[in-house]
């Protein structure tokens, strides 16, 4: 089962909750770090690496100056402007590329060929229980989903996989939530947690997915957040306590599964709530939203 | 004739999320009082509003790019889209044996770069303007304020946020107000990059954590790459103060400015209850909120 930890707003607990959960979910678990622009897994899990990480590109146009006669078709056709012609000149923005090999298609003089654009790295971490992997996106490269799709190409093909997903509702949330079987929606009972978990709610019933909420801090703030849950009828999967020292262990870069084992079992029933939430838990959502418009 | 002033702007940005980032920037525009328009480029998952409660005066719909979408009737199941969308995003649909096979767009998944649309032999394939949200205009009890709301599983909050800082710009200009005050998104990629480029100061708020720490570092990377005057303060500073001064010291190394400690203080969810800045209220971090924004408002020092 692939299951995905997400939120809307950052900071609620994503990380604490997936590395936490891939802990005691049982061997050969694989967790996937898909917040490639700050990955954090690593700091809790720390595992041996498997080699030199792997180099994650972008095919970007490059320009055979001697066969281009500077028509601007490229130009023309590329939605996101990462060409540009000038006189006769073909200028390329690699950064504003995203590698649909479009211009290449319709440059009628075949003087458009692909060249790899380096955009970050996926790196494979062993721990005891758990295999890492991890996409760290390069400084400055503001295209995280292909990296993100190159970080789930490393999703096992059997036994569970956990994936780590970036906060907010955007793009490189729906890259990494995209085929995933169960999400799990970390939030806060405060009013910006209540706030930021509507919008992700919103995107997991745009894509269809089954999912349910995890309460982090959960004694802190009021209770609309349980309120909200209860009227759309999702299921709450755990609720994690206000307690400093679990603020203190996660500061440190320790797991509390480990840093404090009473918490133990609030993973445990987390892992088993998740197996076990029905299939349909997402009743409105859209069948699929494929074939009809 | 007087002179205009251009208005200068303060980026609040943090790289790892929920830092407190929303929190310090609603106290500035209260301490701003009045002087300054506010812009809340975390359009993914906007908060501001909830401590500033906007009047909305006008809103805008967002329509940034396309998306294909194929047209049933006309399609003759050739698969040629398919073969050459590299974001997966055509899909084969479910038909019962026999029948001629089917493609849909996964929108969700398409990227508008109009591939399928230019190649698709019988021209099935559509290619309508993206509708990807909208951005308000609105009055507060701190100033006017500018901010976005993203559609659901919508892209391109990188140009919505060019969108929401243009606009602010554009609105202090025209209200002759010398500040922006701007709440910006987490993380270090696209929408954090159009937050922070052409900004006057960058500050970014940070945690003493395994992750705030490591977090700040590819942030601190980022402003140095744009080129962008930064500060950092350590939010709940006494939660680990080993961790907090080697912070400190990392910013001093990165060439960013060190801009104060708040400290640990749970009343900051109080006032969020009440929908108050923290410097609103008598809690007892309020002070250290004062404290650095005598340091990143543009008057002293630079």
């Amino acid at each position: 089962m692939i299951v995905a930890v997400a939120s809307g707003k950052g900071g609620t607990g994503k990380t604490t909750v997936a590395a936490n959960l891939a802990c005691v979910c049982g061997t050969g678990v694989a967790l996937l770090d898909c917040d490639v622009e700050e990955p954090n897994a690593h700091l809790f899990i720390k595992g041996e690496s498997c080699g030199e990480p792997e180099t994650v590109s972008l095919p970007v146009p490059e320009i055979d100056e001697a066969r281009c006669d500077g028509c601007g078709e490229c130009g023309r056709f590329c939605a996101y402007k990462a060409l540009a012609v000038l006189g006769t000149r073909v200028l390329v923005f690699p950064e504003l590329c995203h590698g649909c090999g479009g211009c290449m298609r319709v440059c009628p003089k075949g003087a458009i060929r692909e060249t790899p654009k380096r955009i970050g790295t996926v790196e494979t971490l062993r721990a005891d229980n758990v295999t890492l992997v991890q996409g760290r996106l390069d400084v400055g490269v503001p295209m995280a989903p292909p990296l993100i799709r190159a970080v789930k190409a490393h999703i096992p093909k059997t036994g569970d996989a956990v994936l780590d997903a970036p906060p907010g509702t955007s793009c490189p949330v729906i890259a990494t939530l995209r085929e995933t079987d169960r999400v799990v929606l970390v939030t806060e009972p405060t009013p910006f947690g209540l706030n930021d978990l509507k919008l992700a709610v919103a995107v997991v019933r745009e894509l269809g997915l089954p999912f349910g909420v995890a309460i982090n801090r959960a004694d802190s703030g009021d209770g609309r957040v349980r309120a909200y849950c209860r009227t759309e009828r999702i299921p709450v999967l755990a609720e994690i306590p206000d307690d400093r020292r679990v603020a203190e262990a996660y500061s440190r870069g320790e797991l509390i599964v480990d840093a404090l084992p009473e918490y133990r079992c609030v993973f445990e029933a987390l892992w088993t709530n998740i197996r076990t939430m029905e299939k349909t838990a997402n009743e409105n959502a859209p069948a699929t939203r494929l074939s009809t418009r | 004739m007087e002179e205009t002033i251009k208005p200068r702007e303060l980026v609040v940005i943090s790289g790892k999320g929920g830092t407190g980032k929303t929190s310090v920037t609603a106290s500035f525009a209260a301490l701003a009082a009045g002087r300054a328009v506010l812009a809340d480029c975390d359009v993914d998952a906007a908060d501001l509003h909830l401590v500033l409660t906007p009047q909305v005066a006008a809103s805008h719909d967002f329509k940034s790019g396309r998306e294909a979408f194929i047209r049933r009737e006309a399609c003759t199941g050739c698969g040629r889209c398919a073969e050459l969308c590299r974001f997966g995003a055509v899909q084969p649909l479910k038909r019962p044996m026999g029948a001629q096979p089917l493609y849909a767009i996964d929108p969700s998944a398409c990227e508008g770069c109009g591939v399928c649309v230019r190649f698709c032999p019988v021209g099935a394939i559509t290619f309508p303007e993206r509708l990807c949200g909208e951005w308000l205009v609105s009055e507060t009890r701190c100033g006017p304020m500018v901010h976005a709301c993203l559609a659901a599983a919508a892209e391109n909050s990188g140009k919505l946020v060019s969108t929401v800082r243009q606009e602010a710009r554009r609105l202090a200009e025209e209200r002759d107000l010398p500040l922006i005050v701007t709440d910006g998104p987490p993380g270090i990629g696209c929408p954090v990059i159009a937050s922070v480029t052409g900004a006057d100061r960058v500050l970014v708020v940070t945690e003493p954590t395994v992750s705030g720490e490591h977090d700040l570092a590819r942030v601190l990377a980022l402003t140095k790459h744009f080129d962008a005057p930064t500060f950092v303060c350590v939010n709940k500073w006494d939660l680990n103060p080993e961790t907090t001064e080697r912070i400190e010291r990392a910013t001093e190394r990165a060439g960013a400015r060190p801009a104060g400690r708040i400290r640990y203080d749970r009343r900051v969810t109080a006032a969020q209850l009440e929908a108050k800045a923290v410097v609103e209220t008598d809690a007892p971090s309020a002070e250290d909120v004062r404290d650095i924004w005598k340091k990143v408002k543009f008057e002293t020092g630079n």
